[in-house]
């Protein structure tokens, strides 16, 4: 049986983390499953988890008035799912809802914060690692505004 | 091949045999010789020179199969005077069209190997004739990784070839959309988004890639991010071309005219002048 460590150490998240943090944020780790549609979690609420996606796909949803939920982005297998447990105010700022099965392994929010505090070489690793997460997906988002399909050379 | 043939600037007469709208502003031609005399076989990743008559002349490349020369097939956006027009032949109307002009995919220098297909909006039009003769000559390639992004599903090109690629299992089919839209329920986001995790060697895959250029500008930094090297990453290059014969200059890029030494060019080639503002 495949434990939580071996799985933490292979996402491409977490890969190359010493082995002493990996066996310590394992500790704030528990292995999840969503069916179709289900909700990961829902706008507004305290973002008490982030998530490594291990298989399935998972659709990041903002509520329009009128309109109902827009999907701005899925995320897949091996990818990571929130960063508002990092910054207060500790709120998500969209909807995750699963597309499909989806396997994930949940980081408990609390956990992960009080690690971090008491170790801040852990938490700098971790901050760079989320960083580089959020500099892809706004520089994806920036292309997406741009309407990039529709731009001629 | 006659002496008017002889002439790279002398059209030959095609009659349109069928149009089909893929979106709001994109249309498939399909033509075939009005006089018998047909233009040479294309290779994967060639254009030809459209002219309607009485307006005006352009590049556009060819999206059919490379392996049934008689029928041409182009897809293009109305989006100018001359596509416009173009957008409104019907069958049997004629048009002179010129060619085939351009360097090509490189299908057989890359034998062996991995694929990894990147197409952007009407990007996937010119890798058309590379997947068809893909699947015709399956066995002389590794995995074949074909990654689409559209604006929406109602902007994608070709949505029933693109499903039945999908059933293939010789063929890795993945799209994705800007913005989610009706009963689409995959990926969103833009087409670099799935290169981190798309399944392919990034050590021994050669990719092509086609769309808009700033789409392939992102594109190939997240393959190089990925580890593949510049020089095995092609590049389908856009220019505003006039003679499609090198004669002109309109599609000068640095040292190279783009219709004579692209439009496909490989990416370390032109890495010095690409992205830059003015070459």
């Amino acid at each position: 049986m495949e434990t939580l460590e071996a799985v933490i150490v292979e996402h491409p998240f977490f890969r190359g983390l010493r082995e002493e943090y990996v066996a310590l944020i394992a500790g704030c780790a528990s292995n999840v499953r969503f069916a179709p549609s289900q909700y990961l979690f829902h706008e507004g609420e305290i973002a008490n988890r982030f998530f490594l996606v291990r298989r399935g796909l998972v659709s990041l949803e903002i509520f329009v008035p009128g309109r109902g939920p827009a999907s701005i982005q899925t995320v897949g297998e091996q990818e990571v799912i929130g960063w508002g447990w990092m910054v207060p105010p500790y709120r998500w700022r969209y909807t995750a809802r699963a597309l499909e099965i989806t396997r994930a392994v949940a980081f408990d929010a609390l956990c992960m914060r009080r690690i971090c505090d008491a170790d801040h070489d852990l938490g700098y690793e971790l901050m760079l690692r989320f960083a580089g997460i959020i500099s892809h997906r706004l520089q994806a988002t920036r292309l997406q505004l741009m309407d990039i399909y529709s731009l001629s050379a | 091949m006659n002496d008017f043939h002889a002439d790279p600037m002398f059209p030959l007469l095609y009659s349109v045999r069928q149009r089909v709208r893929e979106n709001d502003d994109t249309f498939t031609l399909e033509l075939e010789p009005s006089a018998g005399e047909m233009l040479p076989a294309f290779q994967a990743g060639q254009f030809n020179m459209l002219y309607v008559y009485g307006v005006g002349e352009i590049p556009i490349s060819v999206s059919g199969d490379p392996s049934k020369p008689y029928r041409l097939i182009h897809t293009t956006r109305a989006v100018g005077t001359v596509t416009r027009s173009m957008a409104e032949l019907r069958e049997n109307d004629r048009l002179g069209v010129r060619g085939p002009y351009g360097s090509h995919w490189p299908m057989e220098s890359v034998t062996g190997s991995d694929l990894v297909l990147v197409g952007g909006g009407i990007g996937l039009a010119p890798l058309r004739p590379a997947i068809y003769h893909i699947m015709a000559n399956r066995e002389k390639f590794g995995r074949v990784v074909l990654l689409y992004g559209a604006r929406t599903q109602e902007d994608m090109l070709y949505r029933r070839e693109l499903e039945q690629w999908r059933s293939r299992f010789d063929l890795e089919v993945y799209v994705t959309v800007d913005r989610a839209t009706g009963s689409w329920h995959g990926a969103v986001g833009v087409v670099t988004t799935m290169i981190p995790h798309a399944p392919f060697d990034p050590l021994d895959s050669v990719a092509f890639v086609c769309g808009p250029e700033v789409m392939m500008r992102f594109t190939v930094q997240a393959l190089q991010r990925r580890g593949v090297t510049s020089d095995r990453i092609y590049l389908s290059m856009e220019r505003n071309m006039k003679c499609g014969a090198g004669f002109c200059g309109h599609c000068q890029f640095g040292p190279f005219f783009i219709c004579r030494d692209g439009p496909v060019m490989r990416f370390d080639r032109i890495q010095d002048f690409f992205g830059k503002w003015e070459v």
